[in-house]
């Protein structure tokens, strides 16, 4: 996706107002919870990090998952298995869902990156249709009724996660953890060849990378830290379903990253906001959610490819007198 | 083959009655019947336009949403319905061409998946709304109903239409592609567009009639499939999906390997139904898995 490159020359002064803005946003997510309704904040910040992760693969890598919501749904599952039949801590069965999601991305990965493109796309769909079938029949997944009733828990032996400031403030620090580790990942020269193949992928070739391995490399990252937020997700709403493995999952992440910005870092971000906040606002009208969803995806490739981010960075940040788009 | 001939009540293949064994086989036929049809809509319209259609399988949905409605609105019956819901649904593909994705050829082909991705939702979503999710049944034309005994297993008539009009569908687009003049303009704008409008060729417009033609095939699939299973509005997407696996398995470089990949895979389903149900929903997926382990281009494709 060459035409959406991240703007690397950039203005001292544009780079200072980036770090205020961060700053600003963390405030106020930290002051966030006495103003607005927890469960809504931590959900868009699950979401949130589910967007960052996928972002780090289409935005960085220039690979279309359609198949993320078997990483993000499948460690919901493990997490809230592990929590709630074997009575495991929080945070060792995060552990667990980020790393079966780690093992699933290994997989699905692994057979994916034989092909490029738009056949890429469809395979990691097909394959995540296949894990939802799995899901379906599996026995540890209690099938459409999913798992229920899993218990919060406290962290570490010590903080008590059914107390909503102290379960808010747990989602946020593994939340910020996660973007700091997105950040660092593609700002590391790791990151940087990972651009490389998104630009070029033949000029990587032939500059004797094996852009196969980092390939894999970056989805394996992808889908752990997706995995992260569907763990999250499931100790959050003490409960593992369908839902978040079916491919409208899939699509909504594409959507989230898509509205915000794709490579931008924090476009991901304010796009699940939006996409949840939008869900939040039709779920008690009776609009269906999925001709929103739509036409919001039809609007946004027609004319607003760049995302909202982008947008921003195109026409107030980057460089003037770029008017390609 | 040969052994499986019918001679006597209680024939067993593998431990499974030849009844049974036939009757999967059939309903696997008819599956791969709609498989091929659909993957060769995406072929056609893939070949031309670089565009993934994702609203296939919402156009096959509308189609037999039109046929259903043709009949329960205005009591035009099923023979009418089927020149005319194909017409119906491709005219909303040449405005779909025209108005949107003609916008989206000079850039990344991804954009053209993530429009009809919304697409499809903006459809599913609609139909969704006014009909809700519980299908609704389509009538079987009087022509056609029954059955007829073919002394090893009793045909409902009208699967065995299925099966020879999907075939005669296939045949005919292969040989329109293949065989005529504007086959051939097809064929060559899908080597080098810029090339063949130099030489006079009305390309654009090409390939709006391309998209609407495989939007035609898909509403001609939906209508087909009408009578056998419920018209519901989630009938395409939970389709779609399969056929992509079956795009990858064929490799959409070939209308004939997208034909056959379409009616391998729906027997290998119904063979699967027979002896392993569990699996049914899986095999299509495994196979792909393997194909992409063993030819990543794809059982037909030209290149990866």
């Amino acid at each position: 996706m060459a035409e959406l490159s991240l703007r690397e020359t950039r203005a001292k002064s544009s780079v200072w107002l980036e770090w205020t803005l961060v700053g600003l946003g963390i405030l106020t997510l930290l002051v966030a919870p006495f103003f607005v309704y927890p469960i809504f904040l931590m959900k868009m910040l699950c979401f949130a990090l589910f967007a960052c992760a996928f972002n780090l693969l289409l935005g960085y890598t220039g690979l279309l998952s359609f198949g993320h919501a078997t990483f993000f749904g499948g460690a919901a599952y493990f997490t809230a298995y592990a929590v709630k039949v074997w009575g495991w801590p929080p945070e060792a069965g995060i552990l667990l869902g980020a790393l079966g999601a780690a093992l699933l991305g290994l997989v699905m990965g692994f057979f994916a990156i034989r092909r490029q493109g738009i056949y890429f796309a469809m395979i990691t769909l097909a394959l995540s249709q296949m894990f939802f079938f799995f899901c379906v029949q599996a026995p540890f997944t209690g099938g459409e009724d999913g798992i229920q009733g899993v218990p919060r828990g406290k962290l570490l032996g010590m903080l008590d996660l059914n107390v909503s400031i102290n379960i808010y403030y747990f989602v946020l620090a593994v939340f910020l953890i996660g973007v700091f580790a997105i950040w660092r990942i593609i700002n590391s020269p790791f990151g940087m060849i990972l651009r490389s193949i998104r630009e070029n992928e033949s000029r990587a070739i032939s500059l004797g990378y094996s852009v196969a391995n980092y390939k894999l490399a970056a989805f394996v990252m992808s889908a752990t830290l997706a995995g992260l937020a569907g763990a999250l997700k499931a100790i959050v709403f003490q409960f593992a379903t369908l839902t978040d493995v079916t491919w409208q999952m899939s699509g909504e992440v594409i959507l989230m990253t898509l509205l915000g910005g794709i490579g931008t870092m924090v476009g991901p971000i304010i796009g699940a906001s939006l996409v949840v906040g939008l869900e939040n606002t039709l779920a008690t009208s009776s609009f269906p959610v999925t001709i929103a969803t739509g036409l919001t995806f039809m609007v946004c490739v027609l004319v607003f490819r760049r995302g909202i981010v982008g947008e921003v960075y195109a026409r107030f940040l980057g460089p003037k007198g770029d008017a390609k788009d | 083959m040969k052994c499986w001939v019918y001679d006597g009540a209680m024939t067993m293949i593998f431990g499974i009655p030849v009844q049974a064994f036939l009757g999967q086989l059939l309903v696997g036929l008819i599956n791969g019947s709609f498989y091929a049809m659909l993957s060769l809509g995406l072929a056609v319209i893939f070949g031309l336009l670089r565009v993934i259609n994702f609203a296939h399988g919402a156009l096959y949905m509308l189609g037999a949403f039109i046929g259903y409605l043709l009949l329960t609105r205005f009591g035009i019956g099923y023979w009418p319905a089927l020149i005319l819901s194909p017409l119906i649904v491709g005219g909303f593909g040449v405005v779909v061409e025209r108005l949107a994705l003609s916008r989206l050829y000079d850039i990344d082909p991804l954009y053209g998946l993530l429009f009809t991705f919304g697409l499809a939702l903006v459809l599913e979503g609609v139909f969704r709304y006014y009909y809700g999710v519980s299908g609704s049944p389509y009538s079987v034309p009087p022509l056609l109903s029954g059955g007829t005994n073919l002394g090893f297993m009793f045909l409902p008539n009208y699967r065995g239409w299925v099966v020879v009009a999907s075939m005669i569908v296939c045949f005919g687009t292969w040989a329109l592609i293949e065989k005529t003049r504007l086959g051939s303009y097809l064929r060559a704008a899908t080597e080098n567009p810029g090339l063949v409008q130099a030489f006079g060729v009305n390309v654009p417009l090409l390939l709006t009639l391309t998209y609407g033609l495989g939007a035609a095939l898909a509403g001609l699939a939906g209508v087909l499939a009408a009578p056998i299973y419920q018209v519901s509005p989630l009938m395409g997407s939970d389709l779609i999906i399969v056929v992509f696996a079956v795009v990858v398995v064929g490799g959409m470089g070939s209308i004939l390997g997208a034909i056959v990949t379409g009616y391998m895979l729906g027997l290998a389903e119904g063979l699967t139904k027979v002896f392993y149900p569990e699996a049914s929903n899986l095999v299509v997926f495994v196979i792909m898995a393997i194909v992409l382990l063993v030819r990543p281009a794809g059982l037909f494709g030209r290149d990866a």
